[in-house]
């Protein structure tokens, strides 16, 4: 299909008996802000996982700015352009805030054939995400001194770091207030301006439907709906089984 | 040909006996490593203390060393509810236990091993028991006792772990553990009693397999490290987390040092054990890939 | 500090050492001190894959061992210098630590490190079996009494000892302000997290696997001009592993200075332990000291001190 960045097709992933992903298909035209719902436990973040190369999935194909990226290792997908941000975060703990963003922009962003950085460029880059997200105090902090709202944010300022062209951010906001809300979802918007294809994990439904031109919703492994996010949401089978919780 | 066919055919009763005994050592490795996560290295160092246990007990008061072990459970049980209350405490709420939690079990097994020499010496000791000597015959079939006892003691000792595990409320929640922390705590268990209740029951064996182990051989403190390799090549084998896995990986590698032992000579048997888990890693993890 | 200036200041305290030592009339500060320096190239060594990447090797006395058997398989054709045995023996454990990493380190690290226990019982079990080594019996090295420009054999090996310790801390060093630093500490904090990041966590941790490896392999190639007589049970012995692994758990794993201190101290402490007391005792020691530490400071005397100057400074 012309102008998909990102091609799933029947995609599954078990765990044991379990069968957490069941026969996904999912497209994202590029440069689009597609959101992503679902109850907890849905497999949202096992899908994630699948796409980006940290769980393998048993069937299915995954085909990313033209090339199936089934074989590939993580890093290797994350050097052609996908970046997630962890639902849990994972920050780097023994290193500070600013080196969390280094590394990305070591060994993605500079390892890029033609796009070499030189120190002052990285920290100039470095600087740049943490004020764009807010910690520039927090700069030489370790992550343990954080708080809850802090680490998402760091969590997604290193997804960015990396300079992706499709951006999983993988529930950034819990925890934020209602203008932080505000705040990422601008921000994200922003970044799409600026060309970044974005996948929205998010169970804040404000948030979701302000950024959303597509909204797909996943309910025990199966996709159960794609389309304009107002029609998904008066879709009665999401109702009954997501939103009538 | 009829010599190699004895030969042949007593070294897989050998093998099987042996197999059945590598059962018992490696129960708890599948309890601790195969379901709680827990990479107890110094597993060995707990079974050669139950040997020591035995032997002192045997050689002072001529109790049968099967039913010292039995009677000591209790005592190896609270050892590794405490041991991880220890681990707890020390690396897996700090999430340090990739690195300081298997120097913590090094450093146990160590200390174990030096201690042992020690107090003991590097001397072999052993016990005496009716059935340490006398085997059975079935035409050209050898069986010894000393390995047919513990043999059916270990199946035993599988068999009624198997069962706890698959009947008993706490058997399950500790199998549950591993898989749903969460589905715990709503039924308001708590995830880290549970595992310290399974890794005690993981040491508990070890006293079972000392026993056993210093019938079948005679031992001194460094033996415990020939079975380190055993232990976790069994247990890869098998598959993680499953006690009748556990049981086929044994008899495989007991067969095949047998084998070993039988036509190339013993002192490649040490290598067996770790070349099958090198191997067995290498090659076919069997669902262990990180991924 | 630029990496340059520290090589010259290492360089410069090496000098130090070795014509301070000569002073002393006793040559037993050589063969004392030889251990203790063997000490500081394995604990650097450990650390590179354990303190800074985060993977424990449990088998530094395989590597150990394989520079130490390479020497006595070369010795045999022809008695190379040390200096070309030492590079060979880096080469033969470097190319064994690749292959290693490369069969077990796609999995987890703890599969990695119970794999490094399994190497050492597989090669001692095979060393033991080659006559040509020696096998079980052993195997002799004469060496020569004294060496041209120097004096003593003795001090000969104490100054490789000392070169191959400067080395080793200067290449820790340097990875620890370099990119490849940063790599490690990564893979160490958080393996899934670097594999997003675009860290190619396998191919340093190969590289972590093979220098940690090839070093442990250049400090046991003079062994068998130490010791004289080289036995598998001496080459693969327990305290090369409890010793690499508690030298730099208590000295603190962070920084190249946590082995420094650890080997020097527990070092020092079991030359003058076996001297007073049994070895058994000396070990039992280091094991008790390598289980307090690693629960009560878990980033060793390097991370008191840092803590302490904290303190102090509020």
């Amino acid at each position: 299909m012309a102008g998909a960045l990102l091609e799933v097709t029947g995609l599954s992933k078990r765990f044991g008996g379990f069968v957490a992903l069941d026969g996904i298909d999912l497209t994202v035209a590029e440069g689009e802000r597609v959101g992503l719902i679902g109850p907890n436990g849905s497999g949202k973040s096992t899908l994630v996982n699948c796409i980006c190369g940290t769980l393998i999935n048993e069937t299915g194909t995954v085909r990313f700015n033209g090339e199936t990226v089934d074989r590939l290792l993580t890093h290797e997908r994350t050097h052609r352009g996908m970046a997630r941000s962890f639902q849990l975060p994972r920050p780097f703990t023994t290193l500070t805030v600013a080196d969390n963003l280094r590394v990305p922009l070591l060994y993605t962003v500079n390892a890029r054939p033609g796009s070499a950085l030189s120190p002052t460029e990285l920290d100039a880059r470095c600087a740049e995400l943490l004020q764009l997200v807010g910690l520039v105090d927090k700069a030489t902090h370790l992550p343990r001194d954080l708080t809850q709202v802090e680490m998402r944010k760091l969590e997604l300022a290193r997804a960015m770091a990396a300079e992706p062209k499709l951006l999983i951010a993988d529930e950034s906001m819990a925890g934020l207030s209602h203008s932080e809300v505000d705040d990422i979802v601008g921000l994200l918007i922003r970044l799409n301006e600026r060309g970044i294809t974005i996948i929205l994990i998010e169970h804040i439904m404000r948030a979701v439907m302000r950024f959303s031109q597509r909204l797909i919703v996943l309910v025990s492994g199966k996709k159960i709906a794609d389309g304009v996010p107002d029609a998904v949401i008066r879709d009665s089978e999401v109702e009954r089984a997501y939103i009538g919780q | 040909m009829g010599l190699s066919f004895d030969l042949l055919i007593n070294a897989l009763i050998a093998g099987i006996l042996l197999g059945g005994f590598y059962t018992a050592v490696t129960l708890g490795v599948s309890i601790s490593f195969g379901i709680l996560d827990i990479v107890n290295i110094a597993h060995p160092a707990f079974i050669i203390l139950g040997s020591y246990i035995a032997y002192i007990i045997n050689t002072r008061l001529g109790i049968d060393p099967i039913v010292i072990s039995v009677v000591m459970l209790p005592v190896f049980y609270l050892l590794g509810a405490g041991v991880y209350q220890v681990y707890y405490e020390s690396f897996e709420r700090r999430g340090q236990e990739a690195l300081r939690g298997l120097s913590f079990f090094f450093g146990l097994l160590f200390v174990t091993e030096v201690m042992l020499i020690l107090v003991f010496g590097v001397d072999y000791r052993y016990v005496e028991a009716a059935y340490i000597g006398p085997s059975w015959r079935i035409g050209v079939m050898d069986f010894p006792l000393r390995m047919l006892v513990p043999c059916i003691a270990a199946l035993a000792l599988f068999a009624a772990l198997e069962l706890y595990l698959s009947y008993t409320f706490i058997g399950r929640a500790i199998a549950a553990v591993a898989q749903d922390q969460l589905a715990l705590r709503l039924m308001g268990a708590s995830p880290m009693r549970i595992k310290r209740v399974a890794f005690g029951i993981s040491i508990a064996t070890a006293s079972v397999a000392g026993a056993l182990l210093i019938i079948i051989q005679p031992v001194e403190p460094s033996v415990g490290r020939e079975y380190i390799g055993r232990v976790f090549a069994i247990c890869v084998l098998g598959g993680l987390g499953s006690l009748p896995g556990t049981v086929i990986g044994a008899m495989l590698l007991g067969i095949l040092e047998s084998f070993t032992a039988t036509f190339y000579g013993p002192s490649w048997a040490p290598a067996v054990a770790f070349g099958v888990l090198l191997l067995t890693l290498a090659f076919r993890p069997a669902g262990l890939l990180g991924r | 500090m630029r990496t340059r200036v520290f090589l010259l200041i290492l360089i410069a305290v090496a000098a130090v050492v070795f014509f301070g030592a000569r002073l002393v009339s006793n040559d037993y500060v050589f063969f004392a001190g030889y251990t203790v320096l063997q000490f500081v190239v394995l604990a650097t060594a450990w650390n590179i894959l354990g303190g800074y990447t985060g993977y424990v090797n449990f088998g530094s006395a395989a590597f150990f061992a394989l520079g130490a058997y390479a020497t006595v398989f070369l010795h045999k054709f022809y008695p190379l210098p040390i200096p070309l045995l030492i590079a060979v023996g880096g080469i033969v454990s470097g190319i064994v630590g690749l292959g290693m990493g490369y069969l077990t380190l796609r999995l987890r690290g703890a599969f990695f490190a119970i794999a490094t226990l399994a190497l050492a019982v597989v090669l001692q079990t095979l060393v033991v079996n080659w006559d040509y080594v020696g096998g079980s019996r052993g195997a002799y090295i004469i060496r020569p009494n004294e060496i041209a420009l120097i004096g003593p054999y003795i001090q000969y090996l104490f100054l490789l000892m000392l070169a191959l310790s400067v080395i080793a801390l200067t290449i820790a060093r340097g990875i620890e302000r370099s990119q490849l630093g940063y790599g490690f500490a990564t893979i160490r904090d958080d393996e899934l997290a670097a594999e997003a990041c675009g860290v190619p966590t396998l191919r340093l941790k190969l590289i972590a696997t093979t220098l940690s490896g090839a070093l442990m392999g250049m400090a046991g190639a003079p062994f068998p001009y130490y010791i004289g007589y080289l036995q598998p049970s001496s080459a693969f012995g327990l305290e090369y592993a409890v010793n690499s692994i508690a030298m730099p758990m208590i000295g603190g794993t962070t920084s190249w200075v946590g082995p420094l201190i650890g080997a020097i101290l527990l070092g020092s402490l079991q030359q003058i332990a076996t001297v007073t007391i049994s070895s058994a005792v000396n070990l039992l020691i280091v094991g008790l000291l390598l289980v307090a530490f690693v629960i009560i400071a878990p980033n060793g005397i390097v991370g008191l001190v840092q803590g302490w100057g904290r303190g102090r400074a509020k």
